[in-house]
């Protein structure tokens, strides 16, 4: 499903981080665990398709994607990856639907209204469909970011530091949601955290070396 | 969701920013769009009320003011001159028709003119009641003068000394109206028409008893009473009389050369052309328009400015906003397309509102205005510089909006993400 091989990556060209090569099949959740600075969020920003690694190959549903152009790597990373950050970063200037409905848009996929109630639904957020940005909770805001996230069916989904910013309560049922979503997707879950309470609910851990 | 939506959720979610850039575009423009309609109509009606006059020969004194008394009727006549040298002109090869006019004395703020016929044919005028004067102290009401009046065919009035302002009325002979022309949009609109002869009878009337106001241009006249008027063609008179002006058309174009020479080198008179003195009037008072011009334009400039501005203290806030777009499948071009869009809409609705507003500021001009020199301008013309102004507009747009869209094209997402 997953695959990285002989993944490098360096801020200068003179200091590369060489990442371990790695294989992660279809379904299964990993959490990936190191101290801040061990360069969680870069090689999930690689895996991501945000950031193209110096040398190296990541590859998703048997697509290499660096070897993707500018736009179609978009398209690709729209249609297939889900990113969740630490903090929701929704778009304040529009309301929670209009938030998922430009996720459909951007993504070059039909806008389906059906589909955006389904997903607020699973996340217990029905009544939110016409809720601005800032009148939602932390917790609530963040699982927003979890639907728009999970909203174009995505094969992977990836999580930095998702539980970061929320109380124990909060963290455990993200942890809960990100899992039980990814299980009705069949999707692939990477969460890098250096949450111990993310520790405890996800049996399968990398923990990445200190790269500096 | 579509990029046009987005930008415009954008541009809502700043009102008041979006509010004071709109309104400074929308102030720029309407001095723009009040520059052009005032001049172009301005120019047209000029032109339109000097239509078939190719020159006017008066006394002499400031060219301009001949035209503007003579063809526009708002200035004061610069005197009057001989018959006798008026029937000379006639007599020239280069001159094919002259149509006299005398003034003098006016009627509650219109003017009174003494022409013949060819007067309201060279402006193609049709009566809408009644015929045109056949006989001394008969008159013919332009349509503004019978509406804003109220006089009908029948009606008797007495014409007041001077043109301006009504001082000594002729209360031995008055007018009487035999017809009322239908409205042209043009000057004779806002005369009294009738023969030289019934100017002359009247004053020789008021000469009678009272000495000559040397401010009123008035046409002097001699003491014979004129029963027969004439129609066509100079008035017959003996040597004493006098007319303010007269209108003269060539009978070639080579006369356009020699005439005016002439008659300014050898005559008493002096002559001086429409088209020659309003293109003057116009460079004169083009000094003006261009310093409105300019002003209109530094507000647009700076207009401009400000949008540029509000853009790019807006993308420090919305870094993580681009960046998540694109991390949403966005493509550098979309976002570079979307800041741009926001420049052009907030442009593109301040042009709207600023042609707008320039139509409903000439609309209360005119509309205050209706008795000056500023009748017949409408401010519901729609002109084709109109479209250049919204192409301007949209130019300012997307200058404004070219580097903070630049700077939208380049969002590093990983960079901006990872400084959670």
């Amino acid at each position: 499903m997953l695959k990285i091989s002989k993944l490098a990556f360096g801020y200068t060209k003179s200091k590369l981080f060489e990442i371990e090569d790695l294989e992660i099949s279809s379904g299964q959740h990993i959490a990936l665990l190191g101290q801040s600075g061990s360069g969680k969020t870069t090689l999930l920003h690689i895996i991501g398709g945000l950031l193209a690694p110096e040398r190296g190959e990541v590859s998703l549903a048997g697509q290499s994607i660096y070897a993707l152009s500018g736009s179609k790597l978009d398209t690709f990373r729209a249609t297939h990856i889900g990113l969740v950050f630490q903090k929701p970063h929704l778009i304040k200037a529009l309301n929670v639907a209009d938030n998922l409905k430009l996720t459909q848009y951007l993504a070059g996929l039909p806008q389906d209204n059906e589909r955006i109630k389904e997903v607020l639904t699973n996340l217990g957020l029905a009544d939110k469909l016409k809720s601005q940005i800032n009148e939602l909770s932390q917790g609530e805001a963040q699982r927003v970011s979890i639907a728009r996230a999970l909203l174009n069916r995505p094969k992977l989904i990836l999580a930095d530091e998702p539980t970061a910013s929320l109380d124990d309560l909060n963290s455990a049922k993200v942890i809960d949601l990100l899992k039980s979503q990814a299980d009705q997707y069949g999707a692939t879950l990477i969460i890098a955290t250096h949450d111990q309470r993310v520790k405890s609910l996800i049996p399968q851990t990398i923990e990445m070396q200190q790269l500096s | 969701m579509n990029l046009y939506q987005l930008s415009w959720k954008y541009i809502k979610s700043k009102p008041l920013n979006t509010f004071l850039n709109i309104t400074l575009m929308a102030l720029g423009i309407s001095i723009i769009v009040v520059l052009l309609l005032l001049s172009q109509q301005v120019e047209e009606k000029l032109s339109k009320n000097a239509q078939g006059i190719d020159l006017v020969v008066g006394a002499k004194g400031s060219p301009l003011q001949l035209i503007l008394s003579s063809v526009y009727h708002v200035d004061f006549p610069t005197g009057n001159i001989k018959l006798q040298e008026a029937e000379k002109l006639a007599k020239n090869r280069l001159v094919k028709n002259i149509i006299p006019l005398a003034m003098g004395d006016s009627y509650s703020g219109f003017r009174i003119v003494g022409t013949n016929h060819d007067y309201p044919s060279l402006y193609q005028l049709t009566l809408n009641e009644g015929r045109l004067w056949e006989n001394v102290n008969e008159a013919v009401l332009g349509a503004e003068v019978a509406a804003v009046l109220g006089l009908k065919v029948g009606d008797l009035f007495e014409g007041a000394h001077g043109i301006s302002n009504e001082s000594h009325t002729h209360e031995e002979q008055a007018y009487e109206v035999v017809g009322i022309l239908s409205a042209s949009q043009s000057v004779p609109d806002r005369l009294i028409l009738t023969s030289v002869e019934t100017v002359w009878a009247m004053h020789e009337e008021h000469e009678t008893d009272e000495a000559i106001d040397p401010e009123s241009h008035e046409t002097h006249a001699d003491h014979h009473h004129h029963d027969e008027i004439t129609l066509k063609g100079l008035p017959k008179g003996d040597s004493l009389q006098e007319v303010t002006s007269l209108i003269v058309q060539y009978r070639s174009p080579m006369a356009a050369i020699q005439l005016p020479r002439q008659i300014n080198a050898n005559t008493n008179m002096q002559a001086a052309s429409p088209a020659f003195e309003t293109a003057r009037l116009f460079s004169l008072l083009g000094i003006g328009i261009s310093l409105f011009q300019g002003f209109a334009y530094l507000i647009i400039f700076i207009a401009g400015l400000s949008i540029f501005i509000a853009l790019i203290n807006s993308l420090k806030e919305r870094r993580y906003d681009l960046a998540i777009m694109r991390s949403l499948g966005a493509s550098r071009s979309k976002l570079f397309l979307h800041i741009i869009l926001e420049g052009l809409l907030i442009t593109g609705i301040g042009a709207l509102a600023g042609i707008a507003l320039g139509h409903c500021l000439v609309f209360l001009l005119t509309w205050s205005n209706s008795q000056s020199a500023a009748a017949g301008i409408s401010g519901f013309v729609f002109i084709f510089e109109e479209l250049w102004i919204i192409g301007l507009s949209l130019v300012v747009g997307i200058l404004a909006a070219l580097i903070p869209a630049w700077s939208a094209y380049k969002t590093d997402i990983s960079k901006v993400l990872s400084k959670e």
